[in-house]
């Protein structure tokens, strides 16, 4: 079974500074690491990896500036197999709509020359982005069947890679849970409940520091350039601002528990809040 | 035709794409009042553009609850009444949403950024060829640019916000929108309008999802993305047992159950519960934290509240200095003294 794994290096700041001129993140210069909620996701991969066994393995793959490398790196050393870097000035400005297309190119291409995969697992959403809208972007444009906000995968069942087979996963509701099962290939996006994502062993660092990651740009994937980057995102952001930070507020006094309670419920009630 | 190919054939048309369009999403044969919520934004749009507003409606045994739509402002309700779209398997919704727009040529389509409306919102965008705005918190009209639509988000945890556009000329132009971020919209009993059933044939389309069951949680448990009042615990409770005089007090107040990551971390409440970064994003009209010291990774979750109330015996707690009311002193005396002053006034919450 293939799987594959799409992660992003976001900024592990909440430090965050505005470029002007695009209204978007600056990501020069701020810390950077994996998305927390795609550590669950790689995880995940080399989880049902090890549950099919045979010759099953787990890709990663990102899209981002030169130094997104060190993300796909910190993939290996958790028990990727190998990583793929769709990188190029070309691509920057995405938004949801062109990245999921520019990973749809990629993973195209890497079921080419690779293997045909067979499960691509995505984090929920990203702590910088929040939108959750790759997962299913990406299953759109591949026409697979996706399922998002999985906390657990019950069962897979694989004929072996690129021939097919079934999922089984379990969905968190607002109210409950669906459980869901999926023709194989298939996409899912993961919540944190999922796993417990472990730490690199010595012989992943080992891998993650000698492999070798392919970079492939525009013309590598076969993209169409009207389909990426800022030029083809239907989505801009037109502006970016702080919001108001909220400034302390009133200090309930009292010198007994009861006598703040009763300050409290009536601050409450004088407020019209209850 | 490959589905590449098929996405990208999907011309794009700022002419004759025209009306609001709302989903109203139903939940076990329960329509949500995220409906009234998107009814109430929407309907303010439709206004100011002289657009008629109309409103999606999927699921089985729905067909009554049109005239209910209509009562809270839509003009048009669109039903698809199906046996498969009982349960919401998103390859399915997709499709038959997809064919829809493709037809009817919607100008805005609004959804609620519930994990249904998020889960499909961008398969829809993709597949109908258009972009997609994640969870926004305010919407306009831009008029300097040809009344698109100004929706207004928050990204990195809520540190900041954007306001997106989406200028490229596709259609409809789509956003998923917060619950509670609106107010919902009134209701007028018998306003006209259309209800248009529009045939549903599964066996059009691939089934390559199927819904197998739904579990049901706990039952008497509020959901923290659906409630207007929050009291979440934090690593001060000290232990699984400190969430007792929180879900006592819950449920005076009417209220949903909140944790911090460290609670939920430590094993004391369900993941489902954690509200911050890598938890679950909230906004109701009053959040209560209890033992919530305020690191970032919660405040991100939960810093645009109407109104905080924080319980901490640390004065110097960054949640402390940001709570619009901060009550200092030992949350074991504190509760339950809230708990008997709430009920010496005979307080009853308000529908939620």
């Amino acid at each position: 079974m293939h799987i594959l794994t799409c992660i992003k290096q976001t900024p592990a700041t909440d430090n965050v500074q505005i470029d002007p001129e695009t209204g978007t993140l600056k990501r020069e210069g701020m810390a950077a690491a994996i998305n927390p909620f795609d550590e669950y996701a790689i995880e995940e991969a080399v989880r049902i990896k090890e549950r099919v066994g045979g010759d099953s393995s787990v890709s990663a793959l990102t899209m981002g500036p030169p130094q997104a490398e060190n993300a796909l790196r910190d993939a290996i050393s958790k028990g990727c197999d190998r990583a793929f870097h769709v990188c190029g000035r070309e691509f920057a400005g995405a938004d949801t709509w062109a990245t999921s297309y520019t990973l749809f190119k990629a993973i195209e291409k890497i079921a080419k020359e690779v293997s045909p995969i067979d499960l691509v697992i995505c984090g929920k959403q990203t702590n910088d982005g929040d939108t959750g809208h790759i997962g299913p972007g990406v299953a759109a444009w591949l026409d697979w069947p996706n399922v998002a906000y999985v906390k657990k995968v019950e069962d897979v069942k694989s004929i072996g890679t690129g021939k097919g087979g079934t999922v089984v996963v379990h969905r968190m509701m607002e109210d409950g849970t669906d459980v869901l099962e999926m023709d194989l290939p298939a996409v899912i996006a993961v919540v944190k409940e999922i796993n417990e994502p472990r730490v690199p062993s010595l012989k992943g660092k080992m891998a993650a520091k000698k492999a070798e990651i392919p970079k492939w740009d525009a013309a590598a994937l076969g993209a169409v350039s009207e389909c990426i980057g800022l030029k083809g995102s239907p989505t801009i952001v037109a502006k970016s601002f702080r919001p108001p930070m909220k400034t302390g507020g009133v200090k309930i006094q009292g010198t007994t528990p009861q006598e703040k309670a009763k300050n409290l419920v009536a601050k409450l009630r004088e407020s019209n809040i209850i | 035709m490959s589905s590449e190919q098929a996405i990208l054939s999907i011309p794009r048309d700022t002419e004759n794409h025209k009306g609001i369009w709302v989903f109203a999403e139903v939940s076990h044969g329960k329509l949500q009042t995220t409906a009234y919520e998107l009814l109430h934004v929407g309907g303010g749009l439709a206004k100011e553009l002289n657009e008629p507003l109309s409103v999606v409606l999927m699921g089985h045994n729905i067909t009554s609850l049109g005239q209910d739509l209509i009562d809270h402002g839509a003009d048009k309700v669109y039903v698809m009444d199906h046996e498969k779209l009982g349960q919401f398997v998103d390859e399915l919704y997709a499709n038959v949403i997809v064919e829809l727009i493709i037809k009817e040529k919607p100008n805005k389509f609004l959804l609620p950024a519930s994990t249904l409306g998020r889960s499909f919102g961008s398969r829809v965008a993709v597949l109908a060829n258009t972009g997609i705005t994640a969870d926004a918190t305010e919407l306009s009209i831009n008029k300097e640019k040809g009344n698109l639509l100004n929706a207004i988000r928050p990204s990195f945890g809520g540190t900041l916000m954007a306001t997106i556009l989406c200028i490229r000329g596709h259609r409809p132009e789509m956003a998923t929108i917060r619950p509670m971020a609106f107010p919902q919209a009134q209701k007028q009993s018998g306003r006209k309008g259309e209800i248009v059933t529009v045939p549903v044939d599964p066996s059009k389309y691939k089934q390559r999802e199927r819904h197998l069951r739904f579990e049901a949680d706990e039952k008497n448990e509020i959901d923290i993305q659906q409630a207007s009042t929050i009291i979440s615990g934090g690593y001060g409770l000290g232990g699984p047992e400190g969430f007792d005089p929180i879900r006592k007090l819950a449920k005076t107040l009417g209220a949903a159950v909140g944790a911090s990551r460290k609670a939920v971390d430590a094993g004391w409440i369900p993941y489902r519960h954690q509200v911050g970064l890598t938890g679950r994003t909230v906004r109701p009209k009053l959040y209560i934290a209890v033992g919530i010291s305020g690191q970032i990774q919660h405040l991100a979750g939960m810093n645009s509240s109407e109104t905080i109330v924080a319980i901490n015996q640390d004065p110097e707690a960054p949640m402390m200095k940001l709570a619009t009311f901060s009550v200092e002193g030992d949350l074991f005396q504190l509760l339950p003294a809230i708990q008997t002053e709430l009920e010496k006034i005979g307080y009853k919450p308000t529908a939620n």
